[in-house]
């Protein structure tokens, strides 16, 4: 994996998986034993758009690992477009780091980018495309409290434009898993998604509610539906309240049921299930340091 | 074999003859070549034609042309049983059919407005050719209809 771009989680083999998941395990073990693993080591940051947590996450992964940042810090996002095309950027900024953390609106940026770095570059979200840090700190998640095989898990919400559920919906083809999608029929899965989950022959169920299901998992995914993917607020409100959950609803759920969810929720996930057994999702965010700390190791050539 | 359905279409001179495109889909056959008429080509097209492979063909005759390597590979993803004759004096001088390429370089635009294809960057659009569309390989767009409104001029 040294010097490898993770542009996608569908370049994500099981073995590629398995060893950043239990490299990170080790990590989380004893987080002081890497801390001067890559003292000279600089991360070369750069967020197109805001997302305060993943940058910190990253930040976070690389100073634990004896080593640093540089940011190309916040963009003004109108000078986006008028600006130096990515390509140059990255090709200016690669000499400043040993690898790249991008976060870009446009699908495909990173795939783009990594086309003209040779410094690993790792995407950390493009548009409505993928984002695989996120993928993996989840499929830890999941490793830890219900396990990556056998599994019967629902992923809920936004299905069209959250790139996490794509990510997620790919690395889970290599394992074996029952997917359930639920959705409203306008944010179902895109085509494309669909399109691989066939091709890699999974089993995987599309719901529009969901009740039916919910006994059966073990691990519940939420996602965030936007306003601004409906036309009025009053049909958010209406189409969102069915993709809530809160501790009542658990109730119905098995007692070993994971709740996971990327974060920021606002209310998909009530307060009150934050107390259950079930929830995961801040466990899940701090999990995101050892696993960003176990790939940032093996891409800046570290051996496990 | 010289019957009246091949007749039904003049023959010509010097040019370039498509063949068994499916039936309809003649007049995508010339948005691929860029031809409207206004640049005063000879064409001469036979729409719906009974044909044994395909029940219903169309016919494409350009006089004085030939398909350049990126219009063939456009051609394929619409017609993919297509056979392609070159013609000079009148005699078939060369016949093959299309190939689908498995990728296309540069010569169809990614629908996905959000895609960095299509942006103000240095590089090309790129397209995994499936067995039914195509496949931006920056943003995984698939794209199976109208793939004729989405090539690049
Ligand atoms: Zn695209």
């Amino acid at each position: 994996m040294r010097h490898d771009h993770i542009t996608s989680a569908k370049q994500l083999s099981r073995g590629d998986i398995e060893r950043v998941l239990e490299h990170a395990s080790d990590i989380a073990d004893d987080p002081s034993a890497y801390a001067d693993r890559h003292e000279e080591a600089l991360l070369g940051l750069l967020f197109f758009e805001p997302s305060t947590r993943t940058k910190m996450s990253f930040a976070a992964a690389i100073k634990r690992l004896g080593g640093d940042v540089v940011d190309m810090g916040p963009v003004d996002a109108s000078s986006v477009k008028k600006g130096e095309s990515l390509a140059d950027t990255v090709r200016v900024v690669e000499g400043y780091a040993d690898a790249l953390v991008l976060r870009h609106p446009s699908e495909g940026s990173a795939q783009m980018a990594s086309e003209f770095v040779t410094v690993p570059l790792i995407n950390a979200g493009d548009g409505a495309g993928q984002h695989p840090t996120q993928t993996l700190l989840d499929m830890y998640t999941i490793r830890e409290n219900a396990g990556l095989d056998d599994l019967t898990i629902g992923i809920m919400g936004d299905l069209k434009y959250g790139r996490t559920v794509h990510s997620l919906a790919h690395a889970l083809t290599n394992f074996d898993t029952r997917q359930h999608f639920i959705s409203p029929e306008t944010l179902k899965l895109p085509r494309n998604v669909r399109f691989d989950l066939h091709e890699s022959g999974s089993t995987v169920k599309e719901h529009t509610k969901p009740g039916g299901i919910l006994p059966s998992l073990d691990v519940l995914y939420v996602t965030r539906i936007q306003k601004e993917r409906f036309p009025d607020e009053s049909e958010y409100r209406a189409v969102a309240g069915e993709y809530q959950i809160d501790a009542s609803t658990l109730t119905r759920a098995d007692d070993d049921l994971t709740v996971m969810h990327p974060l920021p929720r606002v209310d998909e996930i009530a307060h009150d299930v934050d107390n259950t057994g079930h929830a995961a999702y801040f466990q899940q965010a701090h999990n995101g340091v050892p696993v960003r700390m176990a790939l940032l190791d093996l891409v800046l050539g570290g051996e496990p | 074999m010289t019957d009246d359905r091949q007749l039904r279409v003049s023959k010509i001179e010097n040019g370039t003859v498509i063949d068994h495109v499916p039936g309809g889909q003649a007049l995508n056959v010339l948005a691929i070549l860029d031809i409207d008429g206004t640049g005063g080509e000879v064409v001469s097209i036979g729409i719906n034609v009974p044909s044994d492979r395909l029940g219903r063909k169309d016919v494409v005759k350009v006089e004085d042309r030939e398909l350049s390597q990126p219009e063939v590979d456009v051609l394929s993803l619409i017609a993919p049983a297509a056979t392609i004759n070159i013609i000079r004096e009148f005699d078939v001088v060369e016949k093959h059919r299309v190939e689908r390429p498995d990728r296309v370089t540069g010569i169809l635009q990614c629908p996905n407005q959000q895609c960095i294809s299509t942006g103000d960057e240095p590089v090309d659009s790129e397209f995994d050719v499936l067995d039914d569309g195509v496949r931006c390989v920056y943003c995984d767009t698939i794209t199976r209809e109208d793939i004729t409104a989405h090539i690049l001029v």
